[in-house]
């Protein structure tokens, strides 16, 4: 069972090294730089809304590629070959959500502290932002798993999936931007935030593959 | 199986039909005077609230239509159940009704909450949790509609919506959990807290009339809609079946 689920990772990880991958990057960076255009470059203000403008990026950034996660495998065939694989559609699903997180959320994980430092977010604000994303962004590429499954094979399936799957990702944003404030001394939006993408853990490969088996014709 | 063979009785679609042509000028009736009765009670025999005169009289749409908003994705969800459980056409007519009809009173509970809320907040827009709560839910009505106005072929737009129904339901309580503790973290100051006096007697009868009437509202259009539903499908049947009779004998159209 585990052979087709590394198959399964490691072309998912080769294709997107083809290039794609720093796309939902230079996004990240171009919300960071859009927003003190538009509130002002003043660094006390940017500074105290620092970590939500983070989490508005990442949010949008993850969005990104969600178009292509199952919609690539539809043109090519490959979907038709996950249906048939010796490992369940819930895993092999969850294989591809992995190599999606990998490629896409991990960098704005990574880069999230340095963008951190151009809003003059402090370096404790800065790693718990980090910290935060990287627990957040499992939960927010399940979420968009289902968006992805759902508007698989559709001619106009590219701005349906954000709109279906933002409303949802809200808890995720609430808990993500509470866990990163540095006066609270607790752990429990942080500890939500794991609960969320645990949940959500289960529940977007078990749906998205739900709707792949159902929607395939 | 007892209570439910009246239900299994109404899934065929034919008796379906028979059902609610006999069924909706009653229930239209009913509406149409309980609306009287609730709009009367409301609007002209309860008294003003010594606290928010007249305004307190919007309560009497607000609260039944926020009622059904939920009541709407209930709806849904139990049908989607239907959708994917027994496969049955009829549940993903009801869904299908629904949706609008939960959009819209969603969308009269946020207008008239926020009509409210000028004379009490001094603002048409408070980010309150139970505003922001079905802000989103409307939200989500809008994104099931547009999924399935999306995709073209019913019984896909059936299981596709059916599933998207299902994973909002289960996160309809984490986001009104979420929203709510979002506001008591970002507590505004200028919001005024209402208290929770005892209602009066003189407030809840109204309420609970049009709380009642609106339901009722809700039932018709539902079954109106559920009719219209059925009919459009038939449609769409039936032109399919000649289109596909008819190439055939037509020539090929030119390029």
């Amino acid at each position: 069972m585990i052979g087709p689920l590394r198959a399964m990772l490691m072309r998912d990880l080769a294709l997107a090294s083809g290039g794609s991958a720093g796309l939902g990057l230079v996004f990240f960076l171009l919300v960071v730089t859009l927003t003190p255009f538009a509130v002002g470059p003043d660094l006390a203000l940017l500074a105290r809304i620092g970590p939500a403008i983070l989490w508005l990026g990442a949010l949008l950034a993850t969005l990104l590629g969600l178009d292509r996660l199952l919609q690539a495998d539809h043109e090519d065939g490959g979907l038709d070959l996950m249906y048939l694989a010796s490992a369940p559609l819930e895993l092999m699903v969850g294989a591809k959500i992995l190599a999606h997180w990998l490629t896409t959320c991990l960098p704005l994980v990574i880069a999230a502290p340095l963008f951190g430092a151009m809003l003059d977010v402090g370096p404790t604000t800065s790693l718990r932002v980090a910290l935060a994303l990287l627990i957040g962004t499992p939960a927010l590429a399940c979420l968009g798993a289902v968006g992805a499954a759902l508007t698989v094979g559709l001619r106009r399936g590219g701005l349906l999936a954000p709109v279906l799957i933002l409303p949802l990702a809200i808890p995720v944003l609430i808990f993500g931007v509470a866990a990163c404030d540095a006066t609270r001394d607790d752990f429990a939006p942080l500890g939500v935030l794991g609960g969320l993408a645990l949940g959500y853990a289960v529940l977007g490969p078990v749906a998205a593959a739900g709707a792949l088996k159902l929607l395939r014709d | 199986m007892g209570i439910f063979s009246p239900i299994t009785a109404l899934a065929n679609p034919a008796r379906f039909s028979a059902f609610s042509a006999r069924a909706l000028p009653w229930l239209s009736g009913v509406t149409a005077l309980m609306m009287a009765l609730g709009l009367y009670l409301g609007l002209v025999v309860a008294p003003a609230d010594y606290q928010q005169g007249e305004t307190v009289r919007i309560m009497f749409l607000h609260v039944p239509s926020a009622w059904l908003g939920m009541m709407g994705y209930t709806v849904m969800a139990a049908a989607s159940l239907g959708v994917l459980i027994w496969r049955h056409p009829l549940a993903d007519v009801a869904a299908k009704a629904a949706a609008p009809l939960g959009a819209a009173f969603t969308f009269l509970a946020l207008a008239t909450g926020s009509l409210w809320g000028k004379p009490m907040w001094g603002t048409y827009w408070v980010w309150d949790a139970r505003l922001t709560s079905f802000l989103i839910l409307f939200l989500m009505y809008l994104g099931l509609m547009a999924l399935r106005s999306a995709i073209d072929e019913p019984s896909r737009a059936a299981k596709a919506c059916a599933i998207l129904t299902l994973v909002g339901s289960i996160n309809i309580p984490i986001i009104k959990f979420s929203v709510e503790w979002w506001n008591t973290l970002h507590q505004p100051a200028s919001v005024l807290k209402m208290g929770k006096p005892a209602m009066d007697p003189s407030i809840l009868t109204p309420l609970l009339v049009n709380a009642l009437a609106f339901t009722l509202l809700f039932v018709t259009l539902h079954l109106a809609a559920m009719r219209t539903e059925l009919v459009r499908r038939r449609l769409r049947t039936l032109r399919i079946t000649t289109a596909s009779a008819a190439p055939a004998f037509a020539p090929e159209p030119a390029e």
